[in-house]
């Protein structure tokens, strides 16, 4: 499947930036995001957990970045594994400019899913990933609007503790230098793109199918 | 001349009572003590190398008994599974015949294909765990169409270009000279789609080892339980036949599908004896999608020659056919043999060429589907001749009848090896136009226009060989087995009768059929006579049920043994009632000297046979006769079909309006089966030409039909009352004059519905006609 949308984010655009390379802002903002870790400078993974009624599944996703170019964009490439339910995989080009009111943050996502989810679920895919992206634009942009992520009361997983070691990989330079009101950054500069849209796309476009799978009742 | 519930007779069926109570005794009805639960770890995607499986975390999960991959039954010399028929390429060499695995081992080749065999005290136990199963795939650029498979990634390195084969079977020169000095030719490209079979029973097994005897038993899902003892035991090396038992309980429903020899059963009664316990594997209906041999899948271009007056000159054929990612147990045989010898169809054809090249797609293997070869035969010649009679401004059942075989021309031999040997054409086309009002059709299109609709009208005139099959003709036609029946017709003392049959019934009706064969050749009540089928302890070596040979293959020996019981029974009542057994006359179950009013029953007969206090020194005791019935030739059941439809131009949406099926299967022993036959043969065909078809993301490979959600299964509302009558002129190759009806219905349907469509259209389209096709052909100018 493709999608091409874009948002429109009520925040300057290094805001925005930073608010994409934010974990915690990405948790918040992911419907059902469990937890989500740096494995390099530019990967991530991420656990998605779906409940419906007695039943659970639970996504793995691993998103690389490339193409970084702060604050203006990036590619993120992700797949997203579901055990019996299959997988999805994806990749999108993500873009931020300027615009009346914020940012306008633009993305093209190119988006596959297998295994049950392709035998069942095809018919429902886009919709599904529309639903599913327009609820991460909702809380993101909540989030993002708002100032920086909350502690939401109900994040039980601490992630965000590893930022003293930062050896600065070469391309982070360029990661929000020009952040003058920058708090600390915590979090090393990584451009933790990682859990973009798009790697939340097929994430999500799995969980959504399982759902449907599910209460089908089907298996 | 005929007994009550004998041939001839419309006997509710003896076997409705327990399937409809709830009391048939299916393949997941089967419970063992000790039972553990077996499941497949398959393939997410369509072509992948398997670097790595890690077996730690599931080994380690909560109730698994054991996980097996394609590594430990090799290491166990298990073999895989089997092509059992050889076809030759144009320039002779043998077909490309790769290995299929019953668990991959370095690589998967379409979507579902088997990867690890969990097994578990629960199915939900063994399902969790597959979950834990790493998996390390490389994943590679699949192919599913058969039209790009030979520019696609090579699938097996044993078959360059993805090719299986390139076959060819007729006079290419004489049809070529024929198109040379034709007044007119007709071309077409046309698609047969692929059709999952779905049998209302999803395939099953339950494996079962005997540590004190050494015995494996096999419950399976099987059309053929022999066969597939023989497969497993010569082939797969799972145990020696005489160790080795398979039983095919009540089976609902194969339609081809359960004919092959598949992963799941070899590997679940394989690991029976690894775990020491019996197994049990039940598909899911996902399962079924993703495994279950699929069904047709060509791409053709026909090209037919004519002279000025429409006679055929000369008939030219290039197919293209999917046989999936493997080959299927009989795959390589459908689109040659079953495919290409009934593409003279009912016709005068002086001269025909045919070639197919069968390729490897990144898909579930395809092999025989209800007509197995004949439908696809039939849309051929059937579609062909429809548009060759438009192109030419005939009536397309004029066209026909100028072509027809005469009734006079018996035995007619084909240009494709066929010898037909017994029909009327005309006969049957005429009926069906009776039937249906051909002549009042252009009344109701024109009040089908008033109210804006498009009415359409087609045939099909379909011939098919089915029961299969003389055996010396598919030996030297390369089929690996060869294609008799067997019977036992057995007496008790007492005068009942039970009857062993190596056909197997999965819905036909054997129970009742064979019932009323026996009743009348013996006399005996058809209440008396039991039926038993599919267990191979039980019933002697036999070739099961396809191709619709059950009647006039497995009934025939069921005669031959029963004419072995008349001619024992005959010595002796001539012994008994000391007369000649010259003089003994035999009629319904009565044995009486001729000219006298002396005589015995059959069940006399029976009681002294076993207790043989008076009996002729000569005469064996005891009253049960086998035979082996291996037939003189195909039959060739035929007829036409016409359909007549009703077009919403603002919708797409195809009505039946009505079916019109005449057919000529020779002698019919239950009336009402036969027609019950038809009804399900044209349904699925109907299914196939308006609703069904198998898609695959052309990109990724991944199966985008995989429920019936996205396939769509004909149901009542897409149906009409069908007009279903016979003619009959016997087959002169067997003793019962049976032609075979099981697949008749989807051979001619799929080829009359769409010649009505195109009919009411005007354009051609490729099948499925679903609304949206059909919709945009009636929109565009």
């Amino acid at each position: 499947m493709e999608m091409h949308g874009e948002e429109l984010i009520n925040a300057p655009k290094e805001k925005v930036w930073e608010a994409l390379n934010d974990p915690e802002i990405l948790k918040q903002a992911i419907p059902g995001c469990e937890e989500i870790e740096k494995d390099s400078d530019t990967s991530f993974t991420a656990k998605v957990k779906v409940k419906v009624g007695p039943v659970k599944a639970t996504f793995k996703g691993a998103v690389s970045l490339s193409n970084i170019d702060a604050p203006n964009g990036y590619t993120i490439t992700g797949e997203g594994k579901g055990g019996a339910a299959g997988f999805g995989k994806g990749g999108a080009d993500v873009s931020l400019t300027e615009a009346d009111g914020g940012t306008l943050l633009k993305y093209d996502v190119k988006a596959s899913v297998g295994g049950k989810m392709a035998q069942i679920g095809s018919r429902l895919i886009d919709s599904t990933a529309k639903k599913l992206a327009g609820e991460f634009f909702t809380n993101f942009n909540e989030l993002v609007s708002t100032g920086a992520a909350e502690e939401a009361p109900a994040v039980e997983t601490e992630t965000s503790a590893a930022a003293e070691t930062t050896p600065e990989p070469a391309q982070a330079e360029n990661v929000a230098p020009t952040q003058s009101a920058t708090p600390e950054p915590q979090e090393p500069e990584q451009p933790a793109g990682w859990m973009k849209p798009s790697i939340l796309i097929p994430v999500a476009i799995v969980v959504a199918a399982i759902l449907y799978f599910l209460t089908q009742g089907n298996s | 001349m005929s007994v009550e519930n004998g041939i001839g007779a419309s006997v509710v069926r003896k076997e409705d009572q327990r399937f409809i109570t709830g009391n048939g005794n299916y393949l997941d009805d089967i419970n063992k003590a000790g039972q553990c639960y077996g499941y497949f770890l398959r393939s997410p995607h369509a072509f992948a190398k398997i670097n790595s499986i890690d077996l730690t975390a599931a080994k380690a999960a909560p109730g698994v008994v054991d996980i097996f991959t394609g590594a430990d039954m090799a290491a166990d010399a298990v073999g895989g599974l089997i092509c059992g028929w050889g076809i030759s390429n144009k320039d002779g060499t043998p077909h490309a015949a790769p290995p299929h695995p019953c668990l991959a081992t370095d690589s998967v080749k379409h979507v579902g294909d088997q990867v690890a065999f969990v097994v578990a005290e629960s199915l939900q136990a063994a399902k969790d765990a597959a979950e834990l199963i790493e998996v390390d795939y490389e994943e590679l650029q699949s192919v599913t169409d058969v039209r790009k498979a030979a520019s696609g990634a090579q699938i097996h390195p044993e078959a360059p270009g993805n090719q299986c084969y390139d076959w060819e079977l007729g006079d290419k020169e004489a049809v070529d000279a024929a198109f040379a000095n034709a007044a007119h030719i007709t071309k077409m490209d046309l698609i047969n789609n692929r059709l999952a079979p779905n049998p209302m029973e999803p395939r099953a097994a339950l494996g079962e080892y005997d540590r004190g005897t050494g015995e494996y038993t096999l419950y399976t899902t099987s059309q053929n339980p022999h066969v597939a003892r023989l497969i497993l035991s010569a082939f797969v090396n799972i145990a020696p036949e005489n160790k080795l038992r398979v039983i095919a309980p009540d089976v609902g429903g194969g339609f081809g599908s359960k004919i092959f020899v598949y992963a799941e059963e070899t590997t679940t009664i394989w690991a029976s004896k690894r775990v020491g316990r019996p197994i049990k594997w039940t598909a899911d209906r996902s399962e079924a999608f993703l495994t279950d041999a699929h069904g047709r899948d060509h791409a053709t271009h026909a090209e037919m020659a004519f002279d000025a007056d429409g006679n055929i000159l000369g008939f030219r054929v290039s197919t293209l056919a999917n046989m999936g990612a493997y080959l299927s147990t009989f795959a390589s045989a459908v689109p040659t043999y079953l495919y290409a010898t009934l593409l003279n169809g009912q016709y005068k054809m002086p001269c025909i060429y045919a070639e197919v090249q069968a390729m490897f797609t990144n898909t579930t293997p395809v092999d025989a589907y209800r007509g197995a070869g004949r439908p696809e035969a039939t849309y051929v010649v059937e579609r062909m001749m429809e548009r060759a009679a438009r192109d030419m401004n005939m009536d397309p059942t004029e066209l026909r009848m100028k072509n027809f075989i005469a009734p006079d021309a018996y035995p007619y031999e084909t240009p494709v090896i066929m010898t037909y040997d017994s029909g009327d054409y005309p006969q049957t086309m005429n009926l069906a136009k009776d039937m249906i009002d051909y002549a009042g059709f252009q009344a109701r299109k024109a009040e089908s226009a008033s109210r804006g609709k498009l009415r359409g009208i087609g045939s099909a005139a379909y011939i098919e060989a089915c029961g299969i099959a003389p055996s010396a003709a598919v030996g030297s036609l390369g089929a690996g087995v060869g294609l008799w029946e067997s019977a036992e017709v057995r007496f008790n003392p007492t005068g009942s009768v039970t009857v062993f049959t190596g056909s197997h019934s999965h819905g036909q009706g054997h129970e009742t059929t064979f019932a009323q064969l026996v009743a009348d050749k013996l006399g005996v009540p058809y209440e008396s006579i039991e039926v038993v089928h599919g267990d191979t302890t039980k019933v002697p070596f036999g070739m099961g049920t396809y191709g619709s040979r059950s009647l006039a293959v497995g009934g025939s020996a069921i005669v031959k043994a029963a004419d072995k019981i008349v001619d024992k029974a005959k010595k002796i009542a001539a012994h008994l009632m000391e007369a000649s057994a010259d003089d003994i006359e035999h009629n319904q179950g009565v044995y009486s000297i001729a000219g006298t009013d002396k005589q015995m029953t059959i069940g006399e007969l029976a009681f002294a046979a076993y207790v043989p206090h008076n009996y002729p020194e000569d005469l064996e005791p005891g009253l049960a006769e086998n035979a082996f019935y291996d037939p003189l030739n195909f039959t060739f059941p035929a007829g036409t079909h016409i359909a007549e439809v009703e077009i919403d131009p603002a919708t797409g949406i195809v009505e039946v309006v009505d079916w019109a099926a005449a057919d000529d299967f020779g002698n019919v022993i239950n009336p009402m089966i036969v027609e019950g036959q038809v009804h399900g043969g044209v349904a699925q065909g109907i299914g196939q030409a308006l609703l069904e078809g198998v898609v695959y993301d052309d990109d990724s490979g991944q199966l985008l039909t995989g429920s019936y959600m996205d396939y769509c299964m004909p149901r009542a509302d897409n149906l009409p009352n069908f007009k279903v009558e016979a003619t009959n002129t016997p087959c002169p190759s067997n003793p019962l004059g049976v032609k075979g009806c099981g697949e008749a219905g989807a051979i001619a349907a799929p080829a009359a519905l769409m010649n009505a469509i195109t009919d009411a259209l005007g354009k051609e389209i490729d099948m499925p006609a679903t609304p949206e096709k059909v919709w945009r052909a009636a929109q565009s100018a």
